[in-house]
This record gives C-alpha cells, structure tokens and sequence, in this order.
C-alpha cells in the first residue's frame, strides 16, 4: 500500500510534456538539440511515473481506481471537469503510450538528426504526448473530447511537418477534414449523453444508464459515440487519411498513426463499454465494421509497393480486428491487441523508418534488396515485428490475435471468426513478402546501404524485446492477468482454445510460406498471378478506387452545390443588397429637391406633420 | 353674450391667419407680425378658458401675462435679426434667404 502516493501525482504525467511544448515553443525553439533533450528528458521522467502509477494500480488483486478531478467549465446544464481517472485500462495504456512516445522521441534523434526545424518537430512530440496522455487520463467526455481534438491537431502539424511537399500538406489537410467528420458525430454523441443523463463522468453515466430502457436511443448514441472512433481508428468508410498520413516523418507514422493516436478510438469503445455494450444492434454494426476493414485494408496491403504504405494498411487492418473484437465484446482481447500491437507495430515503422534513412528515402519495396548482411539489427528488428505481426507463438501478437479469435467464436460470430482466420493469413503474406523482398531477395539497392546509428537501433532493440514478451501477461504463463484486470461486468471473456491456436498458426505459416514461395524462391511468379486476375488486381492496386469515389463524391455534390450557392450568392444575396442600395440612393436623389433652402417650406412641412400627428392621436383616441 | 365657443372660434380663425401669413407671406416683417397674430390667439384662448371655467387661481391671466413678456423679447430679438440680415443682403424678402439647400 506504500505505493499509494504516487496516484496523486499522476496528472504530472500528462502535464510534464505540455511543460516541455511550452518551454520550447516559448524559450528554446533556437536551440533544437536543447529541445530535444529537454522533450525526451520530460517524457522519460513521465514514462516513470507512469510505470509507478501502473506499480500502483495493480498492486492489489482487483487492481485500484483511483479519481480526482477539478472544475474546468461550468454553466447550467453543462460541467466539464479537468481530472484523471485511475485503473487498469488507464494504467495500461499510460504505459504503452509513455514507452512508445519515449522510445520514438529518442530514435527522432538520429532520424531527424540533419533537420532544420528539429526544435518544432520536438515542440510538436510533447504537445503530442501531453495531449494523449490527457486523453487517457480523462474521467469524463468533455475532457475527453478536448484532448481528442488536440491529438487530432499534432497530427495534423505533424503530417505536414514537410510542409514545402504539396503532398504532405494535402496529406494534413485530407487527415483533419476526413478526422472532422467523425469528430462531429462523435460531439453530438457527446452532447446527447449530456442532454439525456445530465453528465459527462464515466461513472455517472455508468450509474445512470443502468436504469435506463431506451434501446433506440442509446443505438443512435452508440452510433455516433462510434463514428468518433471511426474517424480516429481510420474505420472504412472514414480510412482514407491514413494512408497519405504516411507523408509525415518516419517515426510520426510509428507513434501516432500506428501505436497511440489512432487506437484512441479503440480506447474510446473500451472507456464506454458500459454503453456500447447496452445496445446489442450497436455492437453488431461495430463488429461488422471492423471486421469489414481488417479485410479489406488486408486485401490493399497484399499488392502495393510502397513501404511504408503497407504497414499503413495494415495498421488498419488491425485495428478494424480490435474493433470487431470489442463488437464481439471481448474487450479485453481487444485492449491487449491494442497493447502488443501498438509495440510491434511501432517496431516495424522504426524498422522501415531505418532502412528508408539508409536508402537516401527511398521506399519503393522492389528498388530495395538483400539488406540482411549490410543492416543486421534492423532486420531482426523487423522480422520480430513481422513474426509477432503475423502471430507466430509465443510473440506477443500470437496471444492477442488468438483472444481475439476466440471471442468472435465465443459470441456466435463464426462467420467473423473465418474472416478473422483469413486476415491472419493475409497479414502473414503481406509482412513476409516485405520481409522477404527488403531483407532477402535477389534485388540489389542502390548505393552503400549502412547500418543506422546506436541511437536509432537501441530503440529497435528495445522495442523488439517488448514485443517478444508483452504477450506474456495475457498468456496460460502469467494466468491470464491481464483479462483479468482490464475487465468489465458486460465483456465476454473467452481464453482461446487449442483448436484456435493451432489454427490461427498454420494460417500465419501459410502466408509465410506463400510470400516465401513466390518472392524468395520464385516457385510461383506474382506475374501470372495477376494476369490470371487482372480486374482484381486492378482493383486492389487503386485500393477499391475509394479515392476516386470520394474525389467524384466531392466534384458532384461539394462542388455542384458550391456553384448553385455561388449563383444564389451573386444573383440573390448580390442583387438584393445592390438593389437597396440602389433604391436608397435614388430616393436621395429624389427627396432633396424637398429640401429649398427656405424655411417657410419647413415650417409648412412642420404644420403638415402636427396635422397628422393629431389626427392619428384624436381617430386613435376615439375623441371625435 | 358670447360663449366660451364664440372665443375659441376667433382664437383659431386668428391662428389660421397666422400659420398662413407666416407659410406665404414673402417679407420678413409680415412673418413677424403673423407670428404675433398666433401668440394673440393663443393669448384669447387662454383668458376666456379662465373666464368661463370657474377657478380660483388666475394661472390663464398670468400666462397671457408671460406670452407678452416673451412677444416683446422675441420681437426686439426678430427686429435686430431682421436688421442683421437687411445688412447682409440688402433686402428682407425670404427668396433671397434660401442658402441652406440641396
């Protein structure tokens, strides 16, 4: 119980970073290597005190909950509070996103070593983990929401961080516009949580839902509770962003497109389990969304070219698994997909991030080769990740997967299970045909590619660990601790059976030995295969032309509408004004021939008003 | 014997007078006059409401009192301006005193 105190002062781990944003934004943004070390310093002191509130949460069986909270808005009818809510899930996620912020901002150091505005790049990172960090630590929506949008704008600053690239900055631009849509859905949620429960506090509203019998209603908060996660977690049909998020540096994509930012919105579904989980209908369309996009963000990754956009695709890949697996109701499975994915797959960008810094930023797959002997480290980085990626025992996404498998057979779901068997496939190839072609392989890069520095390949190191055993809490070794401690009354929790594990593993060695067979051996050339479907492969290469769609989407409906208001704008609205203006004008131009100069005139006008006047006043008054 | 209706008749025919010598006469002096036409019927009327609505206060005999304090005051004050302006223009006819306009 001495650990206790620490508790109290866990709110300095969300504030450290702000500190450091503001400390460098202010005073030190002439000094880039300053504000580096004092960014990375903050987040390596708040990554401690995260591990010792996570000591703390979990120093007792059922793991503590520790809430405090101080005004920040109120007016009738509308309280937010600033506060922090303490327990397992919170402790969890505090330390993935502390580790991986930690890991990534050192990396950034030999990464980004030559770059002109290192000092913004590390303002940003802070305010970046300050704000998710608050985003975690949040008790209730409207702190909650707060810190959402701020992650969204350091996404945004971050994305364009090569603002002089047209791409990049259209990347930003189409990352906040495409986040905005679901982040509207998302307040009106928000917003009816508080019109119909009076409150915003997770707890309250955990105690006021319980009698409450409204299915249709709280559907529709579900839904729009859910399109926030959509937008944020990059859900088809809101998944366009992240793909050409991949414009921002190499280590932003590990951090906050691939580990933290992006699962808030799997975080959110778990933070409000209590609601989704009220509404069967609600958790069916979740599941059946996700799902959809595990396979369909699969089915893309099985045929691009470009590095970094395969690990994009397949980051939403896996996080559509962890939202259908919280439609299913296996949170916890969820939350620790969540947990080792955000640690391997941050490995595997850092991996990519170090191979593209090698290769001068080249990041066409098939203009690299037999990288193994010349970047050691780096590989077996990779290969770890992609081996855990795939789910290969005993690494840690095995675990995760298969409780995610295991919940969609546990809750009826087979027809989910099958497509979660066959996304497992599809990853294992689509990893092992980079690994493969990059590491291995007959092509040979350009130039003299070198091992990176310490500085970079200690993060990967690091990381590759992690993703080795963090699995470990959620296996048969360590009884399941973790189901056990992130766990709510409404989730199922189902351990995976042995048929599962078994399964689930020969369909990742099927998609190994597939990408073996046709990239390293050339047993089956990708050529025919695709003259044999050239339709499909068409498709998939312009990824199901949802780009397009939306760009003619947006020419038909945004832009015909843009010109009929356009056209109301310059003959109603216009003429209108013209026209008053007009009419006053000319009345002038009229009525000051009234005015002669001759103050008899005046007078006689005068005499005519007083007439009037006591007319209106004597018929008014009924005197005569 | 005239009643109170025989008095305020003359009183308004008096105003009329006034209000029109005032609206068309051309010569500043006859404005002037016109306008003490208009204070006189106002003066009418006030004695003979006090003349037949009984009070014991004589406040209609003391204000037809102030409007000639105030006639004679507003006379010198017209009669100087009127000097002033015969000065300026050399004539006291009111189409030459149109410079105020459009």
């Amino acid at each position: 119980m001495g650990s206790k105190w620490i508790l109290e002062y866990a709110w300095l781990i969300a504030f450290l970073p702000f500190l450091a944003f503001a400390i460098i934004g202010l005073y030190l943004h002439r000094w880039p290597k300053i504000s580096a070390y004092l960014s990375i310093a903050s987040i390596g002191i708040s990554s401690l005190l995260a591990l010792g509130t996570a000591f703390a949460v979990f120093s007792t069986k059922e793991g503590v909950v520790y809430e405090a909270a101080m005004r920040w808005l109120d007016m009738p009818g509308l309280r937010v509070d600033m506060g922090m809510l303490l327990d397992p899930l919170a402790a969890v996620m505090l330390m993935v996103v502390t580790v991986v912020a930690l890991l990534v901002q050192i990396y950034s150091l030999g990464y980004m070593h030559d770059e002109p505005g290192l000092a913004s790049y590390y303002a940003y990172q802070s305010l970046f983990a300050g704000s998710m960090l608050g985003l975690v630590l949040a008790n209730n929506f409207g702190q909650l929401y707060v810190f959402w949008e701020l992650v969204g704008v350091c996404s945004y600053f971050l994305i364009g961080f090569w603002f002089g690239r047209n791409s990049a900055k259209e990347a930003a631009k189409k990352a906040f516009i495409t986040n905005r849509v679901g982040d509207f859905a998302f307040l009106l949620g928000i917003l009816f949580l508080q019109l119909l429960f009076g409150s915003l506090n997770y707890g309250s509203l955990a105690t006021a839902l319980e009698g409450y019998n409204h299915p249709a209603t709280l559907l529709i908060v579900a839904l729009l509770l859910f399109g926030g996660s959509i937008g944020k977690s990059a859900q088809f049909p809101l998944h366009v962003w992240l793909p050409d998020a991949m414009e921002g540096p190499t280590p932003v994509s590990a951090l906050i497109h691939a580990a933290t930012m992006v699962a808030a919105g799997v975080y959110l579904i778990a933070r409000a389990f209590f609601i989704f989980s009220s509404s069967s209908e609600a958790m069916l369309i979740i599941a059946v969304v996700g799902g959809f996009t595990a396979l369909f963000a699969a089915s893309i990754a099985l045929v691009l070219n470009d590095i970094k956009r395969i690990l994009a695709y397949s980051t939403l890949s896996q996080l559509g698994y962890m939202i259908m697996a919280m439609g299913t109701g296996a949170m916890s499975a969820s939350m620790f997909h969540l947990m080792t994915h955000a640690f391997f797959k941050s490995l595997l960008f850092l991996a990519a991030g170090s191979v593209i810094h090698a290769l001068a930023n080249e990041q066409d797959i098939f203009k690299m080769g037999n990288l193994y002997h010349k970047m050691p480290v780096t590989a077996g980085a990779f290969i770890v990740g992609a081996l855990s990626l795939s789910g290969i025992p005993p690494l840690s996404g095995f675990w995760s997967k298969d409780e995610i498998l295991a919940g969609a057979l546990g809750s009826g779901h087979i027809i989910l299970y099958l497509l979660g068997l066959m996304v497992a496939l599809m990853t294992a190839f689509y990893m092992f045909r980079l690994v493969f072609v990059v590491f291995f392989g007959s092509n040979q890069a350009e130039g003299n590619p070198h091992e990176s520095p310490w500085i970079m390949t200690a993060p990967l190191a690091i990381l590759a660990g992690v993703s080795v055993v963090a699995g470990l809490p959620g296996s048969p070794l360590m009884k399941y601790a973790f189901g056990h401690y992130i766990n709510t009354p409404a989730a199922l929790h189902v351990q995976p059976g042995l048929l599962t594990m078994i399964l689930s593993t020969l369909f990742a060695l099927a998609g190994i030995g597939l990408a073996w067979a046709m990239y390293q051996q050339k047993l089956l050339e990708p050529r025919l295969l695709v003259g044999k479907v050239p339709k499909l492969y068409k498709l998939l290469i312009n990824r199901y032309y949802i780009d397009e769609f939306y760009a003619w989407l947006v020419a038909r409906v945004v832009d015909k509408s843009a010109a009929w208001l356009f056209w109301a704008d310059i003959n109603i609205v216009n003429r209108l004004v013209n026209n008053i203006a007009f009419f006053t004008g000319r009345s002038g131009e009229t009525l000051r021939y009234t005015e002669d100069g001759q103050v008899q005139s005046y007078a006689l006008y005068m005499l005519g008003g007083i007439v009037v006047i006591l007319a209106a006043a004597l018929y008014l008054s009924d005197v005569i | 014997m005239p009643s109170l209706s025989h008095y305020l008749l003359l009183a308004a025919v008096l105003f009329g007078i006034g209000v029109y010598g005032v609206l068309s006469r051309r010569n500043v002096i006859a404005v002037l006059m016109s306008v003490e036409l208009m204070l006189n019927a106002v003066n009418i009327n006030f004695i003979a409401v006090m003349k037949f609505v009984p009070s014991d206060r004589h406040v209609g005999q003391v204000f037809a009192l102030f409007v000639i304090v105030v006639a004679a005051a507003e006379v010198a004050v017209g009669l100087a301006l009127i000097i002033a302006m015969y000065r300026h223009k050399k004539s006291v006819n009111l189409n030459d005193f149109n410079l105020l306009k459009w």
